[in-house]
């Protein structure tokens, strides 16, 4: 059992150098000697104390409990917070970059050069690229057969575009039925189309086994694939796909309107850099490069918005808290100056008057710390539950919160303590019953 | 336990205690008293005779500003503050006028804590406790709290505190001054017998009475002590 030693040995004891005649002559060390005290006796001593009033403590250490509760749930709820913005984030924006015509460029059409996608596709951190362009069919409409039905619609508009053969793998798209076009399709400039599921839909077109065809004006194109969904680019699923030659040449198409690329994670930063010298590296600057917002960035924004608020917040509880459990500690002081007189009496040091009360403060702070911690893993948790995010919380946090809370209670208690120490107990006990 | 009368349990020479400056004001002059080992002293006199101021000394509550207190043959006035707590945990007993029970304790615990800043082993100190309480006639009420017992009862379970140490003597601040006369009576008896068992006993009173029971009465007036009988 260790003693409780000289950790407050030099609080106000007289340590008069001891005269040349000590000790005296006759002898009688073991009762000179300072008194002392077992870890167990002085923990046992400030329990009794802390819990001779119950509900005092109680409402004492809600100050603490409040503050370290704010302070837990701050930290839980903004990493929950800036853990769910980056989730959403890397989803699919985060590996999406756009690269078209800068807007105040100074080039005419094809600032975009036709061979984009294979010149993005070399760097290193692509997944794939594609061009697309919305294809200018003037007043064509689409259809599926070449006689007009006065009794059902037979003509539509549709969107027509333009895609290179990356585009598929770019926009993440899935079949229903039929094939891709490739690089030949591109090349021989073949009129065939994919249709998007809801423009197959209205032409009434199903299935590709009877090689169906359609109009747009008066060519004729042979569907050979029907798009089932796309991840990027929804417009793709209500259009009429054709291949870029075939644009090139029916509809004079001058250049791609852009290029979709789908980078791997973490490399649009870097691709982002490289694409405008990879594409024109004479000219630069006449490309408009669409990068996502940074993840990053999104959780040091979650951080900074969410953080500030509620931290000043905790801070401020806990200081209230502290100042409660100082000003409980020092009246109890003063109701227990007799106790303290008494205490005196039977033997003990300022030093062990001082780390009782010091001990009973910092106990409030440590159970303060406990429900404190427990109740703002509990608002984290449940705040999540409500928004449907995952909870993050360091567990360092909550662990660390008891910790904090002795702290407080020990510096709050500092005062109360040294004031408790510094009675006389000639003093002490004759104002205290 | 005192041993035979080599030197005095008590032994002031001119003390005296100062207070103030301006002007200072001396509660104890000049007072010179032994106190042989089993001896029991009844100090008496009127309030503000310097009779607590005394005790207090006695007890290494107060230092004094003159002369020299030896306590079985320790010359106090070399002491520091921690060894004078020391001291006075091994060496002295107090009882109190207004008993000084922890009112949210048992009694037993009460009695218990005088050992607590002794240094002593928590082993059968419960043991110890409850043997101090029977010598006291007070093992029924071990786990009441003081607030149940009567004003005879918590004295006695002050004594039972005072004495479980065994003390080298036994400092009493007006014990009976809030007893009824029957109650006195039998806390006097108390007291007796622990002196017949080799307790050597210091007692302030200004009951005649109380005074009476001692083997030795000395009387103190404005600081000044007087041999009375």
């Amino acid at each position: 059992m260790s003693r409780i030693g000289s950790a407050l040995g030099g609080l106000r004891g007289r340590r008069l150098p001891q005269p040349s005649t000590w000790p005296p002559q006759h002898g009688n060390d073991a009762l000179v000697g300072p008194s002392g005290m077992s870890a167990s006796d002085l923990v046992n001593e400030a329990m009794a104390g802390l819990f001779a009033r119950p509900g005092r403590m109680g409402l004492t250490v809600l100050g603490t409990v409040i503050g370290l509760a704010a302070l837990v749930a701050t930290l839980g709820l903004s990493r929950t917070a800036g853990n769910r913005v980056v989730g959403r984030f890397d989803a699919l924006a985060a590996t999406e970059i756009r690269v078209s015509r800068a807007t105040t460029g100074t080039t005419g059409g094809g600032a975009v050069p036709w061979d984009a996608p294979a010149r993005l596709e070399r760097l290193n951190g692509v997944v794939a690229a594609g061009n697309v362009s919305t294809v200018d069919v003037g007043a064509l409409q689409v259809s599926t057969s070449p006689i007009s039905d006065p009794a059902h619609q037979t003509e539509f508009t549709f969107s027509v575009q333009a895609a290179s053969p990356g585009l598929y793998r770019a926009v993440r798209s899935t079949l229903r039925s039929g094939r891709y076009p490739d690089e030949g399709h591109s090349i021989r400039a073949d009129r065939v189309a994919v249709l998007g599921v809801s423009t197959a839909a209205k032409l009434g077109i199903s299935q590709l086994n009877q090689l169906p065809a359609i109009r747009i004006g008066d060519q004729v194109y042979v569907v050979i694939g029907i798009l089932d969904s796309v991840a990027r680019q929804p417009e793709l699923l209500s259009a009429v796909i054709i291949p870029e030659g075939t644009a090139r040449k029916e509809f004079r198409l001058t250049g791609p309107e852009f290029v979709l690329t789908e980078t791997k994670i973490g490399a649009t930063n870097l691709i982002a850099r490289q694409i405008p010298l990879a594409l024109r590296p004479e000219s630069p600057t006449s490309l408009k490069v669409a990068a996502p917002p940074q993840p990053q960035r999104a959780r040091e924004l979650a951080k900074n918005d969410l953080n500030l608020l509620f931290l000043m917040l905790g801070g401020v509880s806990l200081l209230v808290g502290a100042i409660g459990i100082a000003n409980v500690t020092l009246v109890s002081v003063m109701e227990r100056t007799g106790e303290i007189g008494l205490r005196r009496a039977l033997g003990a040091g300022r030093r062990h008057i001082a780390l009782q009360f010091l001990l009973e403060s910092a106990a409030m702070g440590f159970v303060g710390g406990i429900l404190g911690a427990s109740l703002g893993t509990l608002v984290v948790v449940g705040v999540s539950a409500y928004q449907s995010w995952t909870p993050v919380l360091d567990p360092l946090v909550p662990f660390a919160a008891p910790v904090v809370g002795a702290l407080v209670g020990l510096v709050s208690g500092t005062y109360p303590a040294l004031r408790a120490a510094g009675m006389e107990p000639v003093e002490a006990l004759r104002s205290g019953t | 336990m005192p041993d035979g009368g080599r030197h005095p349990m008590i032994e002031l020479r001119a003390v005296g205690r100062r207070f103030g400056t301006d002007p200072p004001v001396d509660a104890l002059l000049d007072v010179t008293v032994e106190v042989r080992p089993g001896d029991w002293l009844a100090i008496v006199g009127p309030s503000g005779s310097g009779k607590s101021t005394l005790l207090n000394v006695l007890g290494l509550l107060d230092a004094p500003t003159a002369g020299t207190y030896r306590l079985d043959g320790i010359d106090v006035a070399g002491l520091s503050d921690a060894q004078r707590a020391g001291l006075r945990s091994r060496a002295i007993g107090f009882i109190f006028q207004s008993f000084h029970l922890i009112a949210h304790r048992s009694v037993l615990e009460n009695v218990a804590l005088s050992d607590v800043y002794r240094k002593s082993p928590r082993r059968h100190r419960s043991e110890r406790a409850a043997a101090a309480l029977a010598k006291v006639g007070l093992s029924e009420r071990a786990d009441f709290l003081p607030t149940r017992l009567s004003g005879g009862e918590r004295q006695r379970a002050a004594i039972a505190r005072a004495i479980m140490g065994e003390p080298h003597v036994l400092l009493c601040d007006e014990p009976t001054g809030n007893l009824d006369s029957r109650t006195t009576g039998a806390i006097m008896d108390l007291f007796a017998d622990l002196h017949r068992g080799g307790l050597t006993v210091v007692m302030i009173t200004h009951d005649a009475e109380v005074a009476e029971r001692a083997s030795r009465q000395v009387r103190i007036v404005d600081g000044r002590l007087t041999e009375f009988r």
